[in-house]
C-alpha cells in the first residue's frame, strides 16, 4: 500500500463530467445495479472497485451505452454527460461513444496494421482532411499511448501480431484517437503482465491531464496507484464513493472495509 | 554419530509403495485401457469401410465411365462429287443446302469402298452395309463441312468419322459376336470386316473431345451425344443462383444475426430458415413450376427458371452458413468498433463481414455445389429436354432458351434404350465429379488461406 503515497492527492474541485443519479440496471428480471449514484470529475481518473459481479463493469458500459447492444438490457435514471442526458430519445449513441471512448479487458485490436487500427476512429469521424493530417494523429495517439517508438518502423504490421500489453497500449491510441473526452476502462491490465500493467498504469496517470479516465479494476493496488476517486460496489449498490485516501485509509462503511482488509470479495 | 553422518539427507526408499506398484497396472486400468483400444478399432473400422466404400464407387464410377471420352472413329478420304452435291455446278450455297444428309450417303459408301479397294482388303459386303458401320452422324459431319466450305467441292477431303455405337461397343468389349444375334443394325459379317479395318489401321479407338464440348443426340446415335450443351445449362443457371442466392443470403444473414431483435418473429423465422434447408428439393420444383412457369409465364426449360428454383434451394444454406461464420466472429471485435464511434453498420461491413467472408465464400461454393448437383427440381420445370442444337448464341439466348443441365443430361441418358447410352451417363457423372471436387477444393482452401484464428 506504500504506492498510495505515489501520486498527489490533491483532488480540487473540479468540474463534473459525468452525473449519475438514481442508476437502475436490469438484465431481463434481475437487477443488476441499484440506485448509483456518482459524479465523475474532469481531468481525474475514477477508479471503480468491487468483487466479480457486483455490476462495475455493468455501469461502466452504461457511460457510453455499449449495454445497448445488448437485447434484455434496460437502463433507468439519469446520466448526464456535461449536463446532457445520454439516455434522452435524441442522443445518437454514435456520437455518445465518440466523445465517451472505451477501452475492454482483453486486447481487441482490428485484424488490420497498426496504422490502420489508430486511423479507423478518425476516418470515420471525419477528423483528417487528408493523409497528412491522418499521419499526425496516428502518431500523436501513438506517443499519447506510450508505444510509438516501439511501433512506428512497422506501422503496417498487424496489431494482432503485437504483444499483450503493446495491444493493450495500442487499443488505448485507437481510443484516444477520436478526441475523446472521457475515457472508460474496464479492467484494462487484468490480461497484462506487471510490467505492461506499470506502463498501462503510466499511462492513465498520463492521460488524466486531458481526460477524464474511468477505470474498472479488480485490483485495489491498481485502484490506489492511479485514481483520485474510488467507488467501491457490491451486489450491485456503490456502497461508498470518495477519494480514493479516504477509501483505502479510512473507509466509513464497513463493507468497504471488509473488502479492503480482504474478508469479503 | 557415525551412523547419522554416514546417510544424513539420503531418501529412505520404502520397502514397498502404499498402493500398489506404478509399473504393474491394476485391473481396473488394464479394463479401461482394453475398453479404449477397443473403442479406437471401432473407429479404425468405421473409417475403413467408408473408404472402402469410396475407393469401390470410385473405381466403378471410372471404369463405367472413361469409356465414354474414348469413341471409335475411322479415317476416309472422301471424293466430294460435284454431281452429287451440287449440280447446277454454280456453288448457290441455297442450292447445295437442298441436298439432305441422305444424299451424302453415297458419297461415304464411294469412299469406303474405294479405301477398302485401296487397302487390300477382302470382303463380300456392299458398299452400304460397309458404311453401316458408321455413325449417322457422320453424313451430317460431311454436309455441315461441305455447307462450311462450299469451294471444297470436286476435291478430296480426308474425315475422321465417328463409328457407329454398335462398332464402339465392339472394339470397347461391349458387344460381342453373340449379343448381336438379334440385332438388326450390325451384322457379324460387318464385324469381321470391322477387324480387317482396325488390322489395316484406319479404325481406331482415341479421346473424343465432343463427349465434354458437344451436344446430346437422339437415340439413333448415342456415339455422337456429349454433355457440353447441357453443362452450358448449368453454368447459366450457377450464375442466376450466384447472383441471387448471395446478396439475398448475406443480406439476410447480416440482418438476422446484427440487427434484428430477438422476439418471437425472429424466432420463428430463425426456424423457418432451418426447416426450409431441409425441405426435399422436389418440393422446390413443385413451387418453380407453380409459381414461375404456371403463373409468372417464364419459359419452360429456360435456365434462367431452374436458377430461380435452384436459389431458392440454395438460400437456406448460404444463410445458415454465413450466419455461424458471422457468430464465429468474436463480439470483442464488433465492441472494438462500436467502442471508437463506429455505427452498428459500419462496425458490420468494416470488420465483422471481412473476417466472416472467407466462411460466407465457403459457405456460397458449397451450396453452389449442391446446387449443381440437384436434379429433382429441373425435371418438374422441364429442364431434362432434348437439347441437341448447338450451344446457344448469346448472353440471352443462354438464360432463355431451353437447355438441359449436367445431371439432367445424365439421368436423361440413363434412362434411354441403347446401352451406349449407360456409358455416357456415367462419363457424365464423372465430369459432374470433377466440377463437385473442384468446388469443394476451392472452398477448403479458401478455408484455410483466409481463416483466422483467435
Amino acid at each position: 500500500m506504500n504506492d498510495m503515497t505515489r501520486m498527489e492527492r490533491t483532488v480540487n474541485s473540479k468540474a463534473i463530467k459525468i452525473a449519475a443519479s438514481d442508476v437502475q440496471v436490469y438484465y431481463g428480471d434481475t437487477h443488476a445495479i441499484k440506485d448509483v449514484d456518482v459524479e465523475i470529475e474532469d481531468k481525474t481518473v475514477t477508479a471503480f472497485i468491487g468483487p466479480s459481479g457486483c455490476g462495475k463493469s455493468t455501469f461502466l458500459r452504461c457511460l457510453n451505452r455499449m449495454n445497448d447492444t445488448i437485447d434484455i438490457c434496460r437502463v433507468q435514471g439519469d446520466i448526464l454527460l456535461d449536463g446532457e442526458d445520454i439516455y434522452d430519445k435524441r442522443v445518437d449513441p454514435v456520437q455518445l461513444r465518440a466523445k465517451v471512448g472505451m477501452v475492454f479487458q482483453k486486447p481487441n485490436p482490428f485484424p488490420k496494421s497498426i496504422y490502420d487500427n489508430v486511423a479507423y476512429g478518425p476516418r470515420i469521424h471525419g477528423l483528417a482532411k487528408n493523409k497528412a493530417e491522418l499521419d499526425e494523429i496516428v502518431e500523436k495517439s501513438l506517443r499519447r499511448a506510450a508505444i510509438w517508438n516501439e511501433v512506428k518502423d512497422r506501422l503496417d504490421a498487424p496489431g494482432t501480431g503485437l504483444s499483450g500489453g503493446q495491444q493493450q497500449r495500442l487499443c488505448i491510441a485507437r481510443a484516444v484517437a477520436t478526441e475523446p473526452e472521457v475515457l472508460l476502462m474496464d479492467e484494462p491490465c487484468s490480461a497484462l503482465d506487471p510490467i505492461a500493467t506499470a506502463q498501462v498504469e503510466e499511462l492513465i496517470d498520463e492521460l488524466r491531464k486531458q481526460y477524464s479516465v474511468v477505470i474498472v479494476t479488480h485490483s485495489m493496488q491498481q485502484a490506489a496507484r492511479v485514481s483520485q476517486k474510488t467507488a467501491f460496489f457490491h451486489l450491485g449498490n456503490l456502497v461508498e464513493f470518495g477519494e480514493t485516501g479516504q477509501i483505502f485509509t479510512n473507509p466509513v462503511d464497513p463493507r468497504t472495509e471488509s473488502y479492503i482488509t480482504g474478508r469479503i470479495g | 554419530m557415525t551412523d547419522i553422518t554416514q546417510t544424513p539427507n539420503a531418501p529412505v526408499p520404502s520397502d514397498k509403495p502404499k498402493g500398489g506398484s506404478l509399473f504393474e497396472k491394476d485391473p481396473r486400468t488394464k479394463r479401461r485401457n482394453a475398453a479404449e483400444g477397443r473403442f479406437k478399432m471401432y473407429g479404425i473400422a468405421a473409417i475403413g469401410v467408408g473408404l472402402l466404400m469410396l475407393v469401390v464407387l470410385v473405381t466403378n464410377i471410372v471404369t463405367a465411365g472413361m469409356g465414354a471420352f474414348q469413341q471409335t472413329f475411322l479415317e476416309l478420304d472422301v471424293t466430294l462429287l460435284e454431281s452429287k452435291l451440287d449440280k447446277k455446278g454454280n456453288r448457290n450455297i441455297d442450292d447445295i443446302k437442298k441436298v439432305s444428309t441422305f444424299g451424302y450417303a453415297p458419297l461415304v459408301s464411294a469412299a469406303l469402298e474405294s479405301e477398302v479397294e485401296k487397302l487390300g482388303i477382302q470382303t463380300d459386303l456392299k458398299p452400304k452395309k460397309m458404311a453401316g458401320i458408321l455413325s449417322k452422324a457422320a453424313m451430317a459431319k460431311l454436309r455441315n463441312y461441305v455447307v462450311a466450305n462450299p469451294d471444297e467441292i470436286g476435291k478430296t477431303v480426308s474425315f475422321r468419322f465417328l463409328a457407329n455405337s454398335r462398332v464402339d461397343g465392339y472394339i470397347k468389349g461391349r458387344v460381342t459376336r453373340a449379343s448381336i444375334a438379334n440385332d438388326k443394325s450390325i451384322s457379324s459379317e460387318q464385324l469381321d470386316f470391322v477387324d480387317q479395318l482396325i488390322d489395316a489401321g484406319v479404325l481406331y479407338k482415341a479421346f473424343d473431345p465432343d463427349f465434354i464440348f458437344g451436344a446430346d443426340a437422339s437415340d439413333q446415335r448415342p456415339e455422337a451425344a456429349g454433355i457440353g450443351v447441357s453443362m452450358l445449362g448449368s453454368l447459366f443457371m450457377m450464375l442466376v443462383v450466384l447472383a441471387l442466392a448471395l446478396p439475398i443470403g448475406v443480406a439476410a444473414s447480416i440482418y438476422l444475426e446484427e440487427f434484428a431483435p430477438q422476439n418471437r418473429l425472429t424466432d420463428i423465422i430463425e426456424v423457418n430458415i432451418s426447416n426450409l434447408a431441409a425441405v426435399p428439393s422436389i418440393v422446390f420444383g413443385i413451387l418453380g413450376l407453380a409459381v414461375f412457369i404456371n403463373y409468372m409465364h417464364l419459359p419452360t426449360s429456360a435456365p434462367l427458371v431452374g436458377g430461380l428454383v435452384l436459389t431458392l434451394m440454395t438460400l437456406p444454406t448460404i444463410i445458415i452458413s454465413t450466419r455461424a461464420s458471422l457468430k464465429a466472429v468474436p463480439p470483442s471485435i464488433r465492441d472494438a468498433a462500436l467502442g471508437v464511434g463506429a455505427s452498428k453498420m459500419q462496425a458490420v461491413f468494416h470488420h465483422v463481414l471481412p473476417l466472416a467472408a472467407p466462411g460466407i465464400l465457403t459457405g456460397t461454393i458449397i451450396g453452389l455445389a449442391q446446387a449443381l448437383g440437384e436434379t429433382a427440381p429441373l425435371l418438374l420445370i422441364g429442364m431434362v429436354g432434348f437439347i441437341a442444337s448447338n450451344p446457344p448464341d448469346g448472353i440471352v439466348e443462354g438464360f432463355l432458351s431451353p437447355n438441359s443441365a449436367m445431371p439432367a443430361q445424365i439421368y436423361e441418358w440413363s434412362k434411354r434404350a441403347d446401352p451406349a447410352f449407360y456409358e455416357r451417363a456415367w462419363g457424365g457423372i464423372i465430369i459432374l465429379l470433377l466440377f463437385l471436387v473442384t468446388m469443394n477444393t476451392i472452398a477448403v482452401i479458401l478455408r484455410r488461406r483466409f481463416e483466422r484464428r483467435w
